[in-house]
């Protein structure tokens, strides 16, 4: 029974953990339908940035993520320019050679970290890296409660954002009916890369998580794909409070798995999820 | 100047100039390799790289193989078992090089097998384990120090008896390096009467390993073997610092890639302490032999450009070792042809930067020089520390042994 609460509690950060990765590609992908699959790459790449700084200058992790936050602000912007002028302007069928557009962007950032920083893993030091919180014989990593902290925090702020604010509401608008929009004399591209430069920039704090929690290599994007889309997608498309609740399911299902059953199981999990979620609620979890 | 001393010069000149011209105008003697430049197993792959290059430029500087240069033709298998198998079929009927060296690691080497097997083709294995156990290609040697397939497990569960521990956890990637690890420590376990109260593989891409280290803990095992990769033993150790893994752990480690490489022990620091790992060079006194230092001062120099592994212990000089044993054999057959040099090398026992090294029938070391290490009174963020010895002490085999084992670990770890 221990061993299953102390599942559960682990699942509960390390999906929080999940929902702090993967709320910007729920703005790029699920409000905004851009085909971000560099997403995970960009996320490797703030994660580096932030190992940057920590390492010269000595600065803690999530403020060095916090640092990065507005030139990657910028690179997003810039990143949905190019894609726009080049593949969405275009017609119908951007959205498959978008992909292929955002795969060698993938690509691309993969291999300037390696000509940057060499294959070798690379990690933060902190005063919160490495100690447990005890309870009993109960012990939780606190690393993982800085993270939970702050992907609770970050998915609140971002989800408040969205829904209170002008500008949130004008990029939920252009999600629904970017035509409509048009028609109301608002510029719909404009507002949507300001929504993919906020989507970008929430990857500083998330890239800070990701070198937080465990060490990260330059092709470590590869391991997230598949996670942060199945988020997402099971979330329902653009829904960031149920980005936050399918993460932690998937957290919490994954730690279950991982203790109790066998760790071989665990990344079926989860598409086994997904693919259930998608069989009985097609939109997904909170989707409309 | 005399006349005579003067013609004498001239000569000479016009000899080594004949001589140059010959080795310029002899096409190189080439060999073919894929290596992993990018993907998981980069790291090692650049620093053996790196090691066989030394070897390439050191022998063209004394003239080359038999008169002629040597060229390295070198692809990128991107560290994926699905690349190397075109990969070698250019080397041999594109680029048509005359030998052939493995890719780093056990899963880019093992699909070429049966085709080296098939075209009766020498192939020098690089740091490979068990990739020839079902093929049985009697033209394949390993530079890994491994020897018999169970010496690695049972010299790790030797130490583990001697210290006390009688039930045995073991906790194995999923991938085949680690399996065939994890299926000699079974079998060794077994025929010592180990009960393994714990066995779980885990997937490439596990995030965070503190639920599986729990679980693991809960069986009470004391001892507990680990095969893992190296994104996953940095993940593993902070698990175990973090959530503990009991006082009745006499030894932990045995099989965990990664804690060889320069990044990995600078990024974990003092997590590494009482951890009892296999490796393959140290910096012990046991371990210089001739040329090993020599080429370690080299390797220094050149890591730093080429952003490798600053220290280099674990594949760099196998790396340069490998290139020792092709000296060595075409010197002697003075030809290349890949039968005789096949034979010379199982037949004789070759000296190198690493040591003597002799072959098997499988083409695996006759006898294991696997090391198995206990890390000790190491601090955070100091790479430097690991050039001196003490750090990792060596506790197999008896022959270049340095210490002790402490045990169990949580004592070890202080």
């Amino acid at each position: 029974m221990d061993l299953l609460l102390g599942a559960v509690v682990l699942g509960v950060l390390l999906g929080c953990f999940y929902a702090a990765v993967s709320v910007g590609l729920s703005v790029s992908f699920g409000l905004l339908d851009v085909p971000h699959v560099a997403h995970p790459a960009f996320l490797v790449l703030a994660s580096y940035g932030v190992y940057q700084l920590n390492e010269s200058y000595d600065i803690d992790p999530l403020l060095a993520g916090l640092a990065i936050t507005p030139l990657f602000f910028l690179f997003g912007l810039l990143a949905y320019r190019v894609y726009y002028e080049t593949f969405e302007r275009r017609g119908s069928d951007a959205g498959v050679r978008g992909i292929a557009f955002f795969f060698g962007i993938a690509f691309i950032i993969e291999v300037l970290i390696i000509m940057q920083f060499g294959v070798d893993q690379r990690s933060v030091s902190a005063t919160y890296i490495g100690k447990s919180w005890r309870f009993g014989e109960f012990r939780i990593p606190i690393r993982q409660l800085v993270a939970f902290a702050v992907a609770l925090g970050l998915t609140v702020l971002l989800a408040v954002y969205l829904s209170k604010t002008f500008m949130g509401r004008a990029i939920r608008a252009v999600a629904q009916d970017e035509e409509a929009l048009r028609l109301m004399g608002a510029n719909p591209v404009r507002i949507k890369q300001f929504a993919f430069g906020i989507a970008t920039a929430v990857l500083g704090i998330a890239g800070a998580l990701l070198i937080i929690v465990a060490p990260v290599e330059p092709t470590l994007d590869r391991a997230y794909i598949g996670r942060t889309f199945c988020v997402v997608v099971m979330a329902g498309l653009g829904s960031i409070s149920g980005t936050l609740i399918a993460a932690i399911i998937l957290g919490v299902a994954e730690s279950i798995v991982l203790t109790m059953f066998g760790a071989s199981w665990a990344p079926a999990i989860s598409f086994a999820m997904l693919l259930g979620v998608l069989a009985v609620r097609p939109q997904g979890l909170l989707g409309r | 100047m005399k006349r005579r001393t003067f013609l004498g010069g001239a000569m000479a000149v016009a000899v080594v100039g004949q001589g140059s011209r010959a080795l310029a105008q002899q096409p190189p003697i080439k060999i073919g390799m894929s290596m992993p430049q990018t993907g998981g197993l980069a790291g090692g792959g650049k620093a053996s790289l790196l090691g066989i290059e030394i070897w390439r430029d050191d022998i063209n500087a004394k003239g080359g193989l038999l008169g002629r240069k040597v060229e390295l033709v070198v692809y990128d298998d991107k560290s994926s078992a699905s690349e190397t198998p075109a990969i070698y079929a250019k080397l041999v009927d594109v680029d048509k090089v005359d030998l052939l060296f493995a890719p780093y690691a056990t899963v880019p080497t093992a699909p070429i097998m049966p085709f080296v097997k098939q075209r009766g083709l020498l192939l020098m294995g690089n740091f490979s384990f068990q990739v020839n156990s079902k093929v049985g290609h009697d033209m394949w040697f390993n530079n890994a120090p491994w020897g018999p397939a169970d010496s690695w497990a049972a010299s790790f569960l030797d130490l583990a008896q001697k210290a006390g521990g009688k039930s045995m956890a073991l906790l194995t990637a999923d991938q085949e390096f680690a399996q065939n690890l994890a299926l000699t420590a079974r079998d060794v376990a077994k025929k010592r009467n180990i009960p393994v109260v714990f066995d779980q593989s885990y997937p490439p891409n596990t995030v965070e390993f503190a639920s599986i280290i729990r679980a693991l803990k809960a069986a009470k095992p004391d001892i507990v073997y680990v095969a893992s990769y190296p994104p996953d033993s940095a993940g593993i150790l902070r698990a175990v610092n973090e959530i503990g893994i009991g006082d009745d752990v006499k030894i932990f480690g045995g099989g965990m890639v990664g804690l060889q490489f320069a990044a990995v022990m600078s990024n974990l620091g003092s997590l590494l302490n009482g951890v009892v790992n296999y490796n393959t060079w140290l910096p012990e006194p046991s371990m210089y032999f001739d040329g090993t230092k020599d080429f370690f001062e080299k390797y220094t120099k050149r890591a730093v450009e080429a952003k490798v592994d600053p220290l280099g212990y674990y594949l760099a000089p196998f790396g340069y070792a490998m290139g020792q044993m092709i000296d060595a054999a075409v010197n002697s057959t003075k030809s290349l042809d890949q039968k005789g040099i096949a034979k010379y090398l199982r037949e004789n026992e070759h000296k190198t930067i690493v040591g003597p090294i002799a072959f098997s029938a499988d083409g695996e070391r006759k006898e294991t020089a696997t090391l198995q290490a206990q890390f000790r009174g190491v601090k955070d963020k100091d790479i430097e520390q690991f050039r001196s010895s003490g750090k990792q002490v060596i506790l197999f085999p008896d022959k270049l042994k340095t210490g002790n084992l402490i045990s169990p670990f949580e004592a070890a770890r202080k």
